[in-house]
């Protein structure tokens, strides 16, 4: 293998610690949420730093690529991906604390019953982080797709879990503060899957060479 | 035609034009069209059916690793190759539209003006190697030859580094000046088309960056063919890129996409360096 290679396989390899990482941030914040565990909310929270430091590696790597290999092709488009997938990841990672920090703050309240849709949502958000990353390693344009079609759905569940919890906090105004945390989480759950869908979209430019980002799948690849 | 006579607003333009009018091609004009072109050296075929357009007032970088066959066609273009023994060339080179293969090959290198990777001026005076197309052109007044060296050297961005030492030996130049001399030389008979074979090769990336810069602004004047290894120069310079593997054209493309997502896997093989 060419040194070069070398250096994109570590940039690979990087990129997926950090996936690996922001993955189980977002199944722990949810499961401090949805178990009420004090334990995982505060891993996710400690874990943070870690995403930060890996975030800045990554860009470094990438940038010394670009500068010193003057790549081309496909190594232009995966070096050019993982920077934002490297950015959408940080996130995600970001939006993980976030439904942390709700998580702890939902421990000292009652719970809602029923816990609305939440572990529904983060279900769907999660196996879109997991496709999109799997489309990634795997180059793998088909199932990029199937991450951007889901995106739909989540933003359909979300509208409709806000419906329910305005309507619980019109009837019930003393629990206003856990829907609030609740609403909190969901719309952090739907900003992860935005972002899982940007990452998919990076993969398809990878993969493919094409540009699909705002729905715009009639520009089919680059300069046509 | 949309015409707003007076009083007479046009109330729906929209109307008056045809659903669906196709967007305006900006696609130049083509300078050179090659057909089927093949070459051979003695029983060596160089290059295999090679058809391809140069559009005029463009770049067109050829890349390919060595012996692909990318120096032999350029040379084809203005037969160059015809000073060697033994060779073989079919097919047809239009030069708008006239098959330049068949033509007055003097008035076809006049049209057609070759820079080489070795800058070669003539044991001559820096002013003597421009004027010297023009005086085979027989062009003897010294107005008419003083313009044209001036705006030459000018045109090769070398002006004010030679313009008080014209009457000194052209060797005396540096080895980017000795090229873009060789550039203002060939650019004195105002060619129609540029070709230009690895000129930066033997160029640190100074005089490197004043040749490209200098290409720049010539393909105003002139349709520019060049051959580099140098990929990085393709993707800086060319609007066009064509790659040609074994003698063959793998694949001619705007270097956008030549260099982002070819078409081609040989293509994608070669300028990631995974090539053989």
């Amino acid at each position: 293998m060419r040194h070069f290679e070398q250096e994109l396989e570590k940039l690979k390899a990087k990129l997926l610690e950090m996936s690996a990482l922001v993955e189980s941030a977002i199944y722990r914040s949810v499961q401090g949420v949805v178990e009420k565990s004090e334990d995982l909310a505060q891993q996710v929270l400690r874990n943070e730093a870690r995403v930060n430091q890996l975030e800045i590696e990554i860009d470094d790597m990438a940038i010394s690529l670009l500068a010193l290999q003057a790549p081309l092709a496909i190594d232009l488009r995966l070096i050019t991906a993982a920077i934002k997938i490297n950015n959408d990841l940080e996130r995600m990672g970001d939006l993980s604390a976030s439904i942390a920090q709700s998580a702890l703050a939902l421990m000292r309240e009652p719970v809602i019953r029923p816990m609305i849709d939440i572990p529904h949502i983060a279900g769907l958000a999660q196996s879109m982080v997991r496709k999109a990353l799997d489309a990634f390693v795997n180059r793998d344009a088909e199932m990029a797709r199937s991450v951007l079609a889901s995106d739909d759905a989540v933003d359909n569940m979300r509208t409709a879990s806000f419906h329910e919890l305005m309507s619980f906090m019109e009837k019930n105004p003393q629990q206003i503060p856990q829907a609030l945390w609740l609403l909190s989480v969901i719309r952090n759950l739907e900003r992860i899957a935005d972002h899982a869908t940007n990452i998919a979209e990076d993969v398809l430019f990878m993969v493919k060479g094409i540009d699909v980002r705002h729905h715009n799948e009639e520009r089919t690849a680059v300069n046509q | 035609m949309l015409v707003a006579t007076q009083g007479q607003p046009v109330l729906n333009p929209a109307a008056s034009l045809p659903a669906q009018a196709p967007a305006p091609k900006t696609q130049p004009a083509s300078k050179l069209i090659a057909r089927n072109i093949n070459f051979h050296y003695g029983s060596f075929q160089a290059l295999h059916d090679i058809s391809l357009e140069i559009p005029t007032h463009r770049i067109t970088a050829f890349i390919g690793p060595s012996g692909c066959g990318k120096s032999t066609f350029l040379r084809t273009m203005n037969r160059m190759n015809e000073t060697l023994r033994n060779t073989h060339v079919d097919g047809e080179l239009l030069l708008d539209g006239e098959n330049l293969l068949t033509l007055d090959v003097t008035d076809v290198r006049r049209r057609v003006g070759m820079v080489f990777q070795k800058s070669n001026p003539f044991a001559k005076t820096i002013f003597d190697n421009v004027a010297y197309g023009l005086r085979v052109n027989g062009i003897r007044k010294k107005s008419i030859i003083d313009e044209a060296v001036e705006r030459s050297l000018t045109h090769a961005a070398l002006w004010s580094e030679v313009k008080d030492k014209l009457q000194k030996p052209a060797s005396a130049l540096s080895g980017g000046q000795q090229q873009r001399l060789c550039i203002a030389r060939a650019l004195a008979v105002e060619p129609e088309v540029l070709l230009l074979d690895e000129p930066c090769s033997a160029l640190d990336p100074i005089a490197t960056l004043k040749i490209e810069e200098l290409l720049f602004q010539l393909k105003e004047m002139t349709t520019i063919v060049i051959v580099t290894h140098n990929m990085q120069q393709a993707a800086r310079l060319a609007d066009r890129t064509g790659f040609f593997l074994l003698g063959r054209l793998i694949e001619l493309d705007d270097t956008r996409r030549i260099f982002q997502n070819p078409g081609k896997k040989e293509t994608e093989d070669y300028v990631t360096g995974r090539f053989g």
